[in-house]
C-alpha cells in the first residue's frame, strides 16, 4: 500500500464497517446482552384514530403468568410532566394517553412482564371501553369552524399562525403581468428503517436517575427534553446509543417518547426494561413526515422571470406537537425561494392538529413539502406562458457571480454554480436524446413526459431556525437559539495509535471509515491506524444539543470538526516531534506513518513513539506544552446565527445544490408509471468518499421514488388508520427502483472546513416532483397528486364507464376515504311478513340468527345486548354488540343499527330492512353501510370488504333459514346456498 | 407481533392429522407452509388452541399427473411444482400463475393446498384452479370428497371445508391441445396480492376467463370468442364482480381492467392455441 | 408424534451453520427469536415479522425462507444456515460478502443478512443466473438504505466472480 504523501479523503475507500456487518456481527439494540432480570414490554395501543377512554381496567392482565407491572398513563403522568411544546400555546404533550386518544396507535397501557410473549398474552386480557370521537384528518378541514376539537386546553385545532413578509411583495404581484397559482398537497409517508425502535431502560432509585440504551439519532437536544419530562436533571438521565443502528433517515428521533414510558416502567417494575418496536406499531405509531396542503402563488414576468411568491402552507403535525416540530415547517425557512433569485416573499404558517400520528424528523424534513408546491408551480408557469420549462428554470436560478447569495428569508447560499451544473447535466445526461425519446413515443401515441426540477439542498441545521416559529417579541423572552455545534475528539494512547470519537450517531452512512480517512489524513497514517468509535454515552462523551445524525450534517460539520481536532493534535505532537528531532515544528511533515523533517527526510522517527511521548514521559515535553494526548473540538459556523428582528434565518449553514431530469412513460391500459431515464446531478461540495456519496444519492432516490409512487400512510374519515402492514404500506423493491444517472460538479463550500456540504436528503426533495412534473407532462394534467396511483391515473384516460340498469352509479374514486362498506341484497324468505317481523324484535330469534351469538339480552323493545364471535375464515373474534331498532313501521321496514367492539377492532353500521310479501312468502330487502376500524382494519383491510359481506349475508341467511327457509346440514354447505340464493354467485 | 399460545402437533401419518383435526374441531388449523398463517398469528388475529403440522406426512408429498389431471398433495411446497421440469408445457397456466405467487423465499415454504385451503380473494392458485374448473379433494376421518373449485370458494378466505377436513389434495386439469391459455396481473408491487388477476382459456369454439382480486373469491365466467360481443360481455362480467375500492385500487379501475386486460389475456390466449 | 403443549418448553435440535445445536422452545416460539434470543445468533435479524421486508430470511434445508414465518419447532431435524455460516473463516469472507464490501451493497446493514442468504442459495443452485433471475431473488427483500443498485452490482459481479469471470473490481 502506498503510504508516502497519500491522501484518503475523495477516496472510496472499503467500509470498516462492513466486516462485521456482513458476517452477522454487528451490535443493533437487539443484539445486545441485557442484564439478567431485565424485562420485556408490550405497549398496548389505541384502535381509534379519536376516542375517550372511559376506564381501563388492568386487574386481569396484572394477575397474567409472567407480568410485573402495567401502567396506564395515570401512572405515567404521576411520575413525569408533559413534554415540551415548541409553540407557546396552551398545549400538552404527554407520551401516553390518559382520558383521550388522539390517533390510531397511541399508546393507552404498558404491560412489563419476563418476557415479549407473555407481556403480549397479557395485554390481550386489558379493558378498554372508549367512546368514540368524531376524528378530523384533512388538514384544511381540522381549520375549520365547525371541525372536532383535538385539544380542548387548545380550544381549536390551529397550534400556530404566523405570517412574513420579506421585500415588497404586494408591489411585485401589481406590477406582474402575470399571476401564476396552485393548490397542492404533499401525502404522508415515512421512511420506515428496517430496524424499529428499541429501548432499554433501568432506574437507580438510590441516585434517582435513568440510565437509558436507545437507538436514538439525535438531535440531543431532545436529551433536555427527555430529563425534564423524567423530572430529573440532565446528568441524571444518561443517554447511550448502541454501535450499530438500522437505519434513521431522521425517524429514529422519534423513540424519545418511549425512552420515557420505558424510563418510568423501570422504575415502576424495579428492573431494567427492554422494549422492541414491531413494525406494526411503527407503522401505526412512529413518526412520520407531516403532509402539507400549500397555495402557492407566483408574480412572474413575460419571461417567466418570478418576482414574487406568496406561499399559505398549512402544515399537519397530527395528534401531537412533538419537538422538535413544527420544525418541518420551519428546516426550509431561509430557502423558500429555492435555487432562485427571488426577491419579495409572503409566507403564511399555519400548523394544525389532526388525529393522525405525530411528525417527526424523515429524510428531506420539509424540502419535499416545499419543493413540490415551488417546483410544480415553476411547471405551470412554463405551461401558462407557452415557454419551455427550461428556460423557466434559466431566468430564475441564482447566478453564479451572485454567491455567497443571501436569500429573501435570510439564508446565505454559501456557494455553487447552478447554472453551469444544470447545463452539464442536460449535456452528459443525454437531455437531446431524452427529447427524442419522448417524441418517437408520442409519435406512436404512447404517454410520454419530461420533467425537470431545481433544487437547492440546505444542510447543517441552524439550532436556531425553529424560533422562527415564535413572534420576534416571544424570541426575545426565550434567549437567543442559534448555532450547531459539533464535537470530535482525537486521541492518542500509550503505545501512540490513535481514537477518534464523534457525537454522530450514525444509523449506516459509514462514518467511521470517512472519519479514519479524514485523520489518516492529517497524521500521515492509514485508515486502518485509526480507530473510530461513534456510540454516545451522554454521560462520558463530548456533545452538545446539535449532536446526532441529521440535516445531512456530518460530511460538513463533524467530519470537520473531526479535522480540527486531529490538526490541532497534529500540531502538539509536532511541537514534541521538533524537540525530538530538533528542528523547528514548521519543519515538521506527518507521512507515512513517520514524523520528520521536511528538508531533511532522512531525520524521522515513527509517528506512535513521539505520539506515545506524553504518557511515558511527560517531563521531556517542550516548554509550555501541557500534554499531546487528547483534542476535544466543539465547533460552530458563526454564519448560523439567530433569527433577525425581520424574521431573516440563515436556517442551514450550507447548500448543494440538484437539477433533476427524467423520463416517464404512463401505461394506457393500466396506469402504471414506468421510469424510463433519471438524471440526477448533485454539487455537494467537495466528495470526502465518492462511494457513499453515491449510495446516499441511489438511497435518497429509492425513498423519493416511494413517495412519489407507492407510499402513503392512509386514514380513513374515522380516523382508522389503514395502512397497518408492510403489504399496506408499499416500500418500493428492487423491481421498482430503476437505477438513476449519477452526475457530480464540485463546488466547494467556504463555511465548512472540509469544503463539503450534505448529500443525504436531495433526492427526497427533487425526485418526488421531478416525476410528478414527468407524469402531468404525459398526461397533460395541471393537478397531479402523489402518491401518483395507477387506478387515479387510468381514471384520466379511462371514458367513464356506465353502470347497467338497476345500479347505483359508480362512486367517485375515494381511495383515502374511509374503511366503509356498503351493500345490499333481497332474500326470499318462506313465512309472512309479520312473522318475519316477529323474529326480528324476538331476542330469542336473533340469538340464533346474529352469525356466533352467544345471549342475546333485551334491553328494552327496541335495544338489544349481545356477546358474538365474528370472523372470516380462522381470523375470529369474540365482540360486544349493542343494537337498536329504530324507524319501526310493522311489518314493513325497520332500520337495525349496531356497534360492536372487541379485540380484534370495532365496528359500526347500519341496516335498512324492507318486508315485502306475495302470496304467503316475504322478500327480505336489505341494504347496509359499515364502518370498520381497529386492529383488523389496519392489517386486513384488503380482505375486509368480503369479510363483511360475507358475515352480514350470514345473518339475512340464517333469518331467512329460521323464518322456514331449508334448515341446511352443516354451516358452509348452506352458505354457499345462501349465496345464490342472494344472488351474489352467477 | 407473537403468536397467542397453542399446542404443536407433528403429525407423521393423515390419520393422526385427521384424528387431530376431529377431536379440536373449530379451535384446530391445519398449518403446512405457515407463510399466510403465520403472519395472522403473530398479529395475534387467529387463536387456534392446536396446530396440526402436515408438511412431515410422506402420503402428501406426492406430485401425479394422471387422468388428464396434475394431482398436487397437500405437503408439496409452490416451489417444488414451479421447477418441475414441464410444467411449461402440461400446464402452461399453472405455470405462469405460479410465477406471481409472492416471493421466492415464499413459495419454498408455502404449499400449494395452503393457497387454496387460506381462500385468499387475490391470490393466483385458486384462480387458476377456478379457471382450469379443478377439483379439491376433502378429507375428514369418517369421509372422503371431491368439491369443484367454483363451488369451493365461498367468500373471502371462506371455504367449503369443514373444521374436520383437510385438503389432502387439489388436481389441476391438464393443458389440452387445441386450448391457449393466458395468465395476467396487476398488482402495486411485484409479489403484491393482485388489484386484478386474469385468467384465459380459448379454444376452437369458446372462451373462459377467471378473474382474481375483484370479487370476493376467484370467479370464471364462458364469454365469446375475441369479436364484436365480447366488449360488452366484459363489461357485463366487470359489473357482476361487484368491485370494491381500497387503499389500491378504486372498484372502477378494477372494472377497468377486467374489460382491458380481459379482452388482452383472451387474445393472447386465443394466439396461443396450439 | 409428539404433541408439544402449549405453556411448556420443548426441546428442539438442529443443524446450525453445520454444527448441531439444541434449545428449548416454546410451541409459540418463532425461528427468529430462537435462533436470537436462545441460541445467540443475532445476525439473523428481525424487521416485520409479517414475511415481507426479508430481513430475517435464512436457509431451511438449503432453501431461503422467512425465519419469522416459522416456528422453531417446525425446523426439528432440519439443516438451517444463517449469515454467520457465510465467511469461510472468521478472518475471510466469501465471495458474495466481499462484492458487497466492494461495491458498498449495504449501509446500515440490517437487511444485508438476509439478502446475502438469499442470493447464496441462488448464486450456488444457478451460477448463470441473469440479471433478471437476481432481480427476482432479490425482490422478496426490502432494503431502505441503498437504493438496490449497489445491492445488484455486488450480486452481479459476485455471479461473475463465482463462474471464475474476472475480479472485483469496486467502483473507486
Ligand atoms: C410476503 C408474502 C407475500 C405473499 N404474496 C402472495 C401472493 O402474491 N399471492 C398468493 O397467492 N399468496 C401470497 N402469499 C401467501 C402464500 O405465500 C401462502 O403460501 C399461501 O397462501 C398459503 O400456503 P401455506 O402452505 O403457507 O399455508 P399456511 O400458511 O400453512 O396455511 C394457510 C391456511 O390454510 C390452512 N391450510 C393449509 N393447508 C391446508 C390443508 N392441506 N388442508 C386444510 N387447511 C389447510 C391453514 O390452516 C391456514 O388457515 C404471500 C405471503 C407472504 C408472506
Ligand atoms: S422479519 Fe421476516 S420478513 Fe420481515
Ligand atoms: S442497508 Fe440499511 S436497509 Fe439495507
Amino acid at each position: 500500500m502506498e503510504l508516502a504523501g497519500q491522501t484518503w479523503v475523495g477516496q472510496s475507500v472499503p467500509r470498516v464497517e462492513d466486516a462485521a456487518l456482513l458476517t452477522g456481527r454487528g451490535r443493533f439494540i437487539d443484539d445486545l446482552a441485557t442484564r439478567p432480570g431485565t424485562l420485556e414490554a408490550a405497549i398496548l395501543r389505541s384502535p381509534h384514530g379519536h376516542a375517550e377512554i372511559r376506564a381501563i381496567d388492568v386487574e386481569k392482565a396484572r394477575a397474567a403468568r409472567g407480568v410485573v407491572a402495567v401502567l396506564t398513563g395515570r401512572d405515567v403522568q404521576a411520575l413525569t410532566s408533559s413534554m415540551v411544546v415548541g409553540v407557546k400555546a396552551p398545549l400538552e404533550c404527554w407520551p401516553i394517553a390518559t382520558d383521550r386518544v388522539r390517533y390510531v396507535g397511541e399508546p393507552v397501557a404498558i404491560v412489563v412482564a419476563t418476557n415479549r410473549y407473555l407481556a403480549e398474552d397479557a395485554m390481550d386480557l386489558i379493558e378498554v371501553e372508549y367512546g368514540a370521537l368524531p376524528a378530523v384528518i384533512d388538514p384544511l378541514a381540522a381549520l375549520e369552524a365547525d371541525a372536532p376539537v383535538i385539544h380542548p386546553s387548545l380550544g381549536r385545532n390551529l397550534a400556530s399562525d404566523r405570517s412574513f413578509r420579506y421585500g415588497e411583495p404586494e408591489a411585485a404581484f401589481a406590477a406582474a403581468p402575470h399571476r401564476v397559482e396552485i393548490a397542492v398537497r404533499y401525502p404522508r409517508n415515512s421512511c420506515t428503517p428496517i430496524e424499529c425502535y428499541g429501548v432499554v431502560a433501568e432506574y437507580d432509585p438510590g441516585e434517582d436517575s435513568y440510565d437509558v440504551l436507545a437507538n436514538f439519532q439525535g438531535p440531543f437536544s431532545i436529551h433536555a427534553v427527555i430529563s425534564r419530562a423524567l423530572k430529573v436533571p440532565g446528568n441524571r438521565l444518561r443517554l447511550r446509543t448502541p454501535p450499530d443502528s438500522g437505519g434513521s433517515f431522521g425517524v429514529k428521533q422519534g423513540v424519545f417518547p418511549y425512552i420515557v414510558l420505558m424510563a418510568v416502567a423501570a422504575r415502576v417494575a424495579g428492573a431494567p426494561v427492554k422494549w422492541i418496536e414491531d413494525r406494526l406499531e411503527n407503522l401505526a405509531g412512529a413518526v412520520s413526515a407531516t403532509n402539507r396542503a400549500t397555495r402557492l402563488a407566483a408574480a412572474v414576468e413575460r419571461d417567466g422571470r418570478i418576482t414574487a411568491l406568496d406561499w399559505d402552507q398549512v402544515e399537519d403535525c397530527g395528534a401531537h406537537l412533538r419537538a422538535p416540530e413544527p420544525a418541518t415547517l420551519y428546516r426550509m425557512h431561509g430557502n423558500m425561494t429555492g435555487a432562485y433569485a427571488v426577491r419579495n416573499v409572503l409566507i403564511r404558517n399555519r400548523v394544525v392538529l389532526t388525529n393522525k400520528t405525530p411528525t417527526g424528523l424523515n429524510r428531506g424534513f420539509g424540502g419535499p413539502q416545499v419543493y413540490f408546491a415551488l417546483e410544480r408551480l415553476v411547471q405551470r408557469i412554463a405551461l401558462e406562458l407557452g415557454l419551455d420549462p427550461l428556460d423557466v428554470i434559466r431566468a430564475n436560478l441564482v447566478p453564479t457571480a451572485a454567491f455567497p447569495y443571501k436569500t429573501a428569508t435570510g439564508a446565505i447560499l454559501d456557494s455553487g454554480d447552478y447554472l453551469g451544473s444544470m447545463e452539464a447535466a442536460l449535456l452528459e445526461g443525454g437531455h437531446a436524446e431524452l427529447l427524442r425519446r419522448r417524441d418517437a413515443a408520442r409519435a406512436e401515441g404512447r404517454l410520454y413526459g419530461i420533467g425537470y426540477t431545481a433544487v437547492v439542498e440546505p444542510s447543517v441545521s441552524n439550532m436556531g431556525y425553529i424560533t422562527a416559529v415564535l413572534q420576534p417579541a416571544e424570541r426575545k423572552k426565550a434567549g437567543p437559539k442559534n448555532g450547531a455545534q459539533a464535537t470530535a475528539t482525537v486521541a492518542v494512547d500509550p503505545v501512540g495509535s490513535v481514537t477518534v470519537h464523534v457525537a454522530s450517531v450514525p444509523q449506516g452512512q459509514g462514518h467511521r471509515t470517512v472519519l479514519g480517512q479524514v485523520v489518516a489524513d492529517v497524521l500521515g497514517l492509514r485508515p486502518s491506524d485509526i480507530r473510530v468509535a461513534t456510540d454516545m454515552d451522554t454521560v462520558k462523551d463530548a456533545w452538545s444539543i446539535a449532536s446526532g445524525n441529521y440535516a445531512s450534517r456530518f460530511a460538513p460539520a463533524v467530519a470537520g470538526a473531526a479535522h480540527l481536532a486531529a490538526t490541532r493534535l497534529r500540531d502538539r505532537i509536532a511541537r514534541v516531534a521538533a524537540g525530538q528531532l530538533n528542528v523547528r515544528p514548521e519543519d515538521i511533515v506527518f507521512r507515512g506513518g513517520r514524523i520528520g523533517s521536511a528538508s531533511n527526510p532522512e531525520n524521522a522517527v515513527p509517528f506512535t513513539r513521539v505520539a506515545a511521548a506524553t504518557h511515558w514521559a511527560p517531563g521531556t515535553l517542550p516548554e509550555g506544552l501541557e500534554h499531546a494526548i487528547r483534542e476535544t473540538v466543539f465547533w460552530t459556523p458563526p454564519e448560523l446565527a439567530a433569527p433577525t428582528e425581520a424574521d431573516e434565518v440563515n436556517s442551514s449553514l450550507c447548500h448543494g445544490f440538484i437539477f433533476d431530469y427524467c423520463g416517464v412513460e404512463v401505461d394506457r391500459v393500466t396506469g402504471e408509471v414506468r421510469i424510463d431515464r433519471y438524471v440526477t446531478m448533485h454539487d455537494c461540495g467537495r466528495i470526502l468518499h465518492p462511494g457513499m456519496v453515491a449510495g446516499q444519492v441511489t438511497g435518497g432516490f429509492a425513498h423519493a421514488l416511494g413517495a412519489a409512487l407507492y407510499e402513503e400512510y392512509s386514514y380513513g374519515a374515522d380516523g382508522s388508520f389503514q395502512s397497518g402492514t408492510f403489504a399496506d404500506y408499499l416500500v418500493p423493491t428492487v423491481m421498482e427502483v430503476p437505477e438513476p444517472i449519477l452526475l457530480h460538479r464540485e463546488t466547494r463550500s467556504p463555511v465548512t472546513p472540509l469544503g463539503a456540504k450534505g448529500v443525504g436528503e436531495g433526492n427526497c426533495m427533487s425526485t418526488p416532483v421531478c416525476i410528478a412534473n414527468a407524469v402531468a407532462d404525459a398526461m397533460g394534467l395541471a393537478d397531479v397528486t402523489l402518491p401518483l396511483v395507477p387506478a387515479v391515473l387510468a381514471s384520466h384516460l379511462h371514458p367513464a364507464e356506465t353502470a347497467p340498469k338497476g345500479r347505483p352509479a359508480a362512486t367517485a374514486p375515494a381511495l383515502s376515504g374511509a374503511r366503509q362498506l356498503f351493500g345490499e341484497g333481497t332474500a326470499e324468505v318462506a313465512a309472512p311478513a309479520q312473522t318475519v317481523w316477529d323474529m326480528l324484535l324476538d331476542p330469542q330469534t336473533l340469538q340464533t340468527v346474529i352469525p356466533g351469538a352467544h345471549g342475546v339480552e333485551k334491553v328494552s323493545d327496541t335495544h338489544f345486548k349481545a356477546d358474538v364471535t365474528l370472523g372470516v375464515g380462522p381470523v375470529k373474534g369474540r365482540y360486544r354488540a349493542e343494537i337498536h331498532l329504530a324507524d319501526l313501521v310493522p311489518p314493513r321496514s325497520v332500520t337495525l343499527s349496531g356497534e360492536t367492539s372487541g379485540a380484534l377492532g370495532f365496528g359500526s353500521g347500519r341496516g335498512f330492512i324492507t318486508l315485502t310479501e306475495t302470496e304467503g312468502r316475504t322478500i327480505l330487502g336489505y341494504r347496509y353501510e359499515a364502518a370498520i376500524g381497529g386492529k383488523v382494519a389496519s392489517v386486513g383491510g384488503r380482505l375486509l370488504d368480503g369479510a363483511a359481506r360475507f358475515v352480514i349475508g350470514q345473518f339475512f341467511a340464517s333469518l331467512a333459514r329460521h323464518a322456514g327457509g331449508q334448515a341446511g346440514e352443516s354451516r358452509p354447505g348452506v352458505f354457499a346456498r345462501v349465496r345464490r340464493l342472494f344472488g351474489g354467485a352467477p | 407481533m407473537k403468536p397467542p399460545p397453542f399446542d404443536y402437533l407433528r403429525a407423521d401419518t393423515l390419520d393422526e392429522a385427521l384424528d387431530a383435526l376431529a377431536a379440536a374441531g373449530p379451535d384446530a388449523r391445519v398449518l403446512a407452509g405457515g407463510q399466510s398463517l403465520l403472519p395472522m398469528l403473530n398479529m395475534r388475529l387467529v387463536r387456534p388452541t392446536i396446530l396440526v403440522d402436515v408438511m412431515r406426512i410422506g402420503a402428501l408429498r406426492t406430485v401425479e399427473a394422471r387422468g388428464g389431471a396434475l394431482e398436487v398433495g397437500a405437503a408439496v411446497r409452490q416451489v417444488e411444482l414451479e421447477r418441475r421440469a414441464d410444467l411449461d408445457q402440461t400446464q402452461p397456466l399453472l405455470a405462469a400463475a405460479l410465477r406471481w405467487v409472492g416471493h421466492a423465499q415464499t413459495r419454498n415454504r408455502g404449499t400449494v393446498c395452503g393457497s387454496i385451503a387460506h381462500a385468499d380473494p387475490s391470490a393466483e392458485l385458486p384462480l387458476a384452479l377456478v379457471a382450469l374448473g379443478g377439483e379439491i379433494r376433502l378429507r375428514s376421518r369418517r369421509k372422503r370428497r371431491v368439491v369443484a373449485a367454483e363451488t369451493f370458494f365461498a367468500g373471502s378466505m371462506a371455504t367449503e371445508r369443514r373444521d374436520d377436513e383437510m385438503i389432502e389434495s387439489v388436481t389441476f386439469p391438464l393443458r389440452k391441445p387445441g386450448t391457449g391459455y393466458a395468465f395476467r396481473e396487476i398488482g402495486r408491487r411485484h409479489g403484491d396480492f393482485a388489484i386484478v388477476a386474469c385468467a384465459a382459456l380459448v379454444d376452437a369454439t369458446s372462451a373462459r376467463l377467471a378473474i382474481g382480486g375483484v370479487a370476493d373469491r376467484p370467479v370464471a365466467r364462458a364469454l365469446p370468442l375475441p369479436g364484436p360481443d365480447l366488449d360488452e360481455a366484459l363489461d357485463g362480467f366487470a359489473w357482476s364482480l361487484e368491485a370494491r375500492d381500497d387503499i389500491h385500487a378504486t372498484a372502477r379501475y378494477r372494472r377497468d381492467l377486467v374489460r382491458r386486460l380481459g379482452r388482452q389475456v383472451i387474445e393472447e390466449a386465443a394466439r396461443c392455441r396450439g | 408424534m409428539p404433541r408439544l403443549g402449549a405453556d411448556r418448553r420443548h426441546e428442539v435440535r438442529f443443524t446450525l451453520n453445520g454444527r448441531p445445536v439444541e434449545g428449548e422452545a416454546e410451541p409459540r416460539m418463532l425461528l427468529t427469536d430462537f435462533l436470537r434470543h436462545v441460541l445467540g445468533r443475532t445476525g439473523t435479524h428481525v424487521g416485520c415479522e409479517h414475511g415481507v421486508c426479508g430481513a430475517c430470511t435464512v436457509q431451511i434445508d438449503g432453501a431461503p425462507a422467512r425465519a419469522c414465518l416459522t416456528l422453531a419447532v417446525q425446523v426439528e431435524g432440519a439443516e438451517i444456515r444463517t449469515v454467520e455460516g457465510l465467511a469461510p473463516a472468521p478472518d475471510r469472507l466469501s465471495v458474495l460478502q466481499e462484492s458487497f464490501r466492494a461495491h458498498h451493497g449495504l449501509q446500515c446493514g440490517f437487511c444485508t443478512p438476509g439478502i446475502l442468504m438469499s442470493l447464496d442459495e441462488l448464486l450456488s443452485r444457478r451460477p448463470d443466473a441473469s440479471e433478471d433471475d437476481i432481480r427476482h431473488q432479490l425482490s422478496g427483500h426490502l432494503c431502505r438504505c441503498t437504493g438496490y443498485a449497489p445491492i445488484m452490482k455486488a450480486a452481479l459481479d459476485a455471479a461473475r466472480r463465482l463462474r471464475g469471470e474476472g475480479e472485483t473490481a469496486a467502483d473507486a
